[in-house]
């Protein structure tokens, strides 16, 4: 009973965070920045923005309606894939609509129709809805795939100027038995992203995306052990998982600099009454296929330098867990191997018996400076001044996926803030200021980016950065360096 | 470079035939007296001309113990003074000399040092500075040092960096904060506390750009003629 009162209580401790604001949508597109803002668009004509992808709001339906749009951006103009059943399911067709500005508020907002770029007649084996989207990075070919059960997912080709299908581009069928599909390239390879399971059935749907790849664009797209996805093959890319169930509709979100991110829905959030709810996540990608990742959950972290392999800390005095030993003599004296019978030093491989609780910082920290604390790097040893906990800043803003966080040593109010001069410092206490706050993005590595939202005196993003075994400075982030790159770990 | 030490030191430059008169009885040394009056960081940025005291005794490596040790006065203008190869300084009552030095590698071996002067090289305290002489003001550097073991570091008088407790020497170990190396002179100095064993230290400037700086030339104050 003990064992599992300790486990709700680190589960809680460790808190996720969702998004914020009005994120009820189903079936959103890919996430489309226009003059800085987000946007999304479900089924139904329904519409989010966001300033900073963290917050979102209720935006401006579009000038057609339909079921699960898709969104890309080519040249100047956001062109909108709309999907709609014309009577009965199976049969449906696509249409296109295009703006070249996404902000109703401005004089260029107007949509333009130009008309059905694939369909489904009703009688053959597909359902021509849910498109999605591919601007091919290595041949600048625009393609489409589309489709809900009743039969296969398809790939056309759109003209990658007009969005408009490509003369004599025919359907070729990828998948079967699955919607919402998508399609991403990543080194070498493509990528059909699709969703399986049932959906609209709140907290029972069953949801889930899974994942195929090809070397062509054409297929066939096989998943980890083989089974094409023609044949219902598919990696698990994400399934239901805390409080979220039946997620659906991957959308890929390319932040740069190796960033990336991707959207969904989820069916039912649990702590939104089971409604349908917009999601940011870090993109990850091992031995070759994509992982899903988990936006930073709040909780008391060591954070290591994939560089150095040391720890951030405070740079105070440490004590030891269980405080100071004397070292063992090994060199034949009093009490050391070999040494005379006289030694009456305790012998620190021993132990001292029982349980060693950990630091109390309010003990441990009594002989550490008031004011501002440098910042360093050091071997990990369990103490208080290396254990960081997150907290989510409630309204402050965030970025895709996240709140900004403040970072302060576990029990204390000493807070990590980007000083005067673009370095590091410990406060000793959080006031709110934008060099306090910090954007923590999980890379695909799986490691993490850790971005204070402003450094004094410069406007470039910097990074908390590794510099030599056991200093830490703010710099530019590197995505081919390890310096800026940090593990966090449950201490 | 020619082979250290020259137990009394009359001159900052000697030749190779004095230099071997004076060989020392211990296994080769990686020091060797400055042959130039100046020099240049090697290729990878590393300064290999310093001017180090004889050790001091001194104990304790935690982070209020090096603080400690290092703001002890031993001796007059302990933070401010360019010692000349040969001086003197009394400290507990004993006369302990600054020696010039050339390293052959990247680092300082202090062990070396010691040893070939019949000196203790654990449980004390080496002081060492050598000036860098920059051609232009050059901002946004980094003084980046390593060190075994616990070790503070001062550049034109401020203390940029230091490390703690019983560690190795390990290339840009500690990295200072931005500073501002200025046109013409600028004093290195460090201390470097040891417990037992072995005891080095290396230090190198690192530009803007995190590369070795190596637009500067090293010398060490002149022995008294």
């Amino acid at each position: 009973m003990k064992l599992i009162l300790a486990a709700t209580i680190v589960l809680s401790a460790m808190r996720a965070v969702a998004l914020d604001g009005q994120v009820q949508i189903h079936d959103p597109s890919t996430l489309i920045r226009c003059d800085g803002k987000y946007y999304t668009y479900g089924t139904g004509g329904s519409c989010l923005v966001s300033d900073d992808g963290w917050t979102w709001r209720r935006g401006v339906a579009p000038a057609r309606r339909g079921m699960a749009p898709d969104i890309i951006q080519l040249g100047d103009r956001y062109c909108l894939y709309v999907a709609a059943n014309l009577g009965a399911q199976p049969k449906a067709a696509i249409n296109l609509i295009w703006n070249r500005t996404l902000d109703p508020n401005s004089p260029d907002y107007k949509w333009e129709e130009s008309g059905v770029v694939a369909s489904s007649d009703g009688i053959e084996d597909c359902n021509a809805i849910d498109p999605g989207l591919c601007l091919d990075p290595v041949t600048g070919k625009l393609w489409m795939v589309y489709g809900s059960y009743f039969g296969f997912i398809r790939l056309v080709q759109l003209d990658a100027k007009t969005g408009l299908r490509e003369p004599g581009s025919e359907p070729v069928n990828v998948a079967i038995n699955c919607e919402a599909s998508d399609l991403i390239y990543h080194d070498g390879w493509y990528y059909l992203l699709a969703t399986h399971g049932s959906c609209c059935r709140g907290s029972d749907s069953g949801y889930n995306i899974r994942v195929g790849r090809a070397r062509s664009v054409l297929g066939p797209y096989l998943d980890h052990t083989g089974v094409d996805m023609i044949q219902g093959g598919g990696k698990l890319f994400l399934g239901s998982g805390g409080r979220f169930i039946g997620p659906g509709h991957f959308g890929l979100l390319d932040l740069g600099d190796g960033v990336q991110k991707f959207s969904c829905h989820f069916e039912a959030d649990l702590d939104r009454g089971g409604a349908s709810v917009l999601d940011i996540r870090p993109l990850l990608w091992k031995d070759g296929w994509p992982v899903a990742g988990e936006n930073l959950r709040e909780g008391t972290y060591e954070i290591e330098s994939v560089r150095t392999g040391t720890a951030l800390e405070l740079a105070v005095e440490g004590m030891p867990v269980g405080g100071r030993r004397a070292r063992r003599n090994f060199g034949g004296g009093p009490g050391g191997p070999g040494g005379g019978a006289g030694g009456q030093r305790p012998n620190p491989f021993t132990g001292q018996g029982g349980t060693i609780p950990p630091q109390d910082v309010s003990q441990v920290s009594t002989n550490w400076p008031a004011g501002n604390v440098p910042v360093r790097l050091a071997n990990y040893l369990c103490q208080s001044q290396q254990k960081w906990t997150f907290s989510a800043v409630t309204n402050a803003g965030g970025y895709p996926g996240s709140p900004y966080f403040r970072i302060t040593i576990e029990g204390t109010d000493r807070t990590l803030a980007a000083d005067e001069e673009g370095e590091l410092v410990a406060l000793s206490s959080f006031t709110g200021g934008p060099e306090q706050l910090w954007r923590v993005d999980q890379l695909t590595d799986a490691t993490w980016r850790v971005m204070p939202k402003a450094a004094l005196k410069t406007a470039e993003p910097l990074a908390l950065s590794a510099i030599g075994s056991s200093s830490v400075t703010l710099a530019r982030f590197d995505p081919n360096s390890d310096e800026q790159r940090w593990i966090f770990k449950t201490p | 470079m020619k082979p250290f030490p020259l137990l009394v030191c009359m001159c900052l430059f000697v030749s190779h035939a004095q230099a071997a008169e004076s060989a020392s009885p211990y296994p080769a040394t990686s020091l060797a007296r400055p042959d130039s009056p100046e020099t240049t960081p090697d290729a990878a940025g590393f300064i290999r001309r310093w001017i180090i005291l004889e050790p001091i005794g001194c104990n304790g490596l935690t982070d209020s113990a090096v603080q400690a040790a290092v703001k002890t006065e031993y001796f007059p203008n302990q933070f401010s003074v360019i010692p000349r190869d040969g001086d003197s300084v009394t400290v507990g009552g004993t006369n302990l000399v600054w020696h010039a030095v050339d390293t052959k590698g990247y680092n300082v071996n202090l062990y070396h040092f010691a040893h070939s002067l019949g000196k203790p090289s654990s449980f004390v305290l080496f002081w060492a500075v050598t000036v860098v002489n920059c051609p232009e003001e050059i901002r946004g550097v980094r003084l980046a040092i390593g060190s075994n073991a616990a070790s503070v570091w001062w550049v034109n008088g401020q203390e940029v960096v230091g490390i703690y407790g019983d560690r190795q020497t390990v290339i840009d170990d500690g990295v200072s904060r931005r500073l501002t190396l200025r046109k013409g002179q600028n004093i290195v100095r460090c201390a470097v506390i040891n417990g037992g064993g072995a005891t080095d230290f290396c230090a190198r400037f690192l530009d803007a750009e995190e590369k070795p700086l190596k637009r500067f030339t090293v010398s060490v104050g002149q022995a008294a003629k």
